[in-house]
């Protein structure tokens, strides 16, 4: 029963995910909704963590493996990747490690700027 | 043989499981970051469809219902999440700062070395939302007169790369606070990134869960300001 319940509430959240993608016409996924909506109902205790948490956790578990399918669809879009594959890829890797360790150190810098003016 | 896989309903999310059990084998055993487990599994399945004669029609017929729960799982990214509120109030200057600031880099690399490569505008817009999470970069693709194909394949390449790179470029470049790993990983790679800040460790994963929102809701912001810039 408890994983029955868990499912249908992170289940019924999805779906109203997808009733604001429907109404509002904006490039957002319903699972951006989603974990908005999830975060508001814990955040305001309308829904107790222990209420998700089981089958929460189990999805998150398995979540690596549900990204297969789309990559292994890269396979299918070869013939319009080759034309520009070097220069996607030379992109592709620096602007990952430019995002990443910007984002990364941006942050840090920050928070070790406001410790030591806390200290 | 190759048509009773080909119409096989199991065998799509068998093939899937089996490349991520033998990427977590060899993980474990040779212990190094090459060997990742999604990067292993996705090589893996890849191959075994040449080898076998299946196309991709059929093995995402099966398959499919491992991103059916794509949406669910990532609505589920708000539990972690929860558990460290307190953490996200206390610190939500560095925590935006950073995510804005990867997302401006994101745009201004991108412009930076689409103009070195001299590709065109199409090709330019198509490339913008490629740090954030599939379904939001579509769109944005798509409104740009991107080529939304190439924007799905090069989203899902970054994510992987981030996968990878994670921890290599933590230590290279000394990101050394949970949080701010946590914010590197879900401002450059989305939810893949996420999947390995959730290795990482519980902060790291919240962390990660928010950029991709937050990431997710800048780009669509700027993306059309810097479309227009080339």
């Amino acid at each position: 029963m408890k994983y029955i319940k868990q499912f249908g509430i992170i289940l019924a959240v999805s779906f109203v995910g997808e009733l604001l993608k429907y109404f509002i016409h904006l490039p957002i996924p319903a699972s951006i909704y989603g974990l908005v909506i999830m975060l508001l109902l814990l955040a305001t205790k309308i829904i107790r963590i222990e209420q998700v948490k089981d089958t929460g956790s189990y999805l998150l578990e398995i979540m690596p493996i549900m990204f297969i399918p789309a990559a292994v669809g890269l396979i299918t879009m070869w013939d319009e990747l080759k034309s520009l594959w070097l220069p996607l890829s030379i992109i592709t890797i620096l602007t990952t490690v430019i995002v990443m360790v910007t984002a990364g150190r941006v942050t840090q810098f920050i928070i070790r700027m406001e410790k030591r003016r806390k200290e | 043989m190759k048509e009773l896989l080909s119409s096989s309903t199991y065998f799509g999310v068998l093939i899937s499981l089996m490349g991520y059990g033998l990427g977590l084998i060899l993980k474990r055993k040779f212990k190094k970051t090459i060997f990742n487990p999604l990067l292993v599994s996705i090589i893996f399945v890849m191959s075994a469809l040449l080898v076998l004669g299946v196309d991709y029609e059929s093995y995402n017929s099966g398959a499919k219902y491992l991103s059916y729960f794509l949406t669910p799982a990532t609505v589920c990214l708000a539990i972690p999440l929860y558990q460290q509120l307190e953490l996200l109030k206390g610190n939500y200057r560095a925590i935006l700062g950073g995510i804005v600031s990867g997302a401006l880099a994101s745009f201004v690399s991108v412009f930076a070395l689409a103009k070195l490569f001299g590709l065109n505008h199409e090709q330019y817009v198509t490339l913008l939302p490629k740090s954030i999470t599939t379904a939001i970069g579509m769109g944005v693709s798509q409104e740009l007169g991107g080529i939304v194909t190439i924007t799905v394949a090069v989203i899902i390449i970054t994510g992987v790369l981030g996968n990878i790179m994670a921890e290599l470029v933590c230590k290279l470049f000394r990101i050394e606070e949970p949080v701010a790993k946590g914010i590197a990983l879900g401002t450059s790679s989305h939810a893949i990134g996420t999947v390995k800040a959730m290795e990482l460790g519980e902060v790291e994963g919240a962390m990660s869960s928010l950029a991709i929102a937050v990431t997710g809701l800048v780009t669509v912001l700027g993306a059309s300001f810097f479309a227009n810039l080339m």
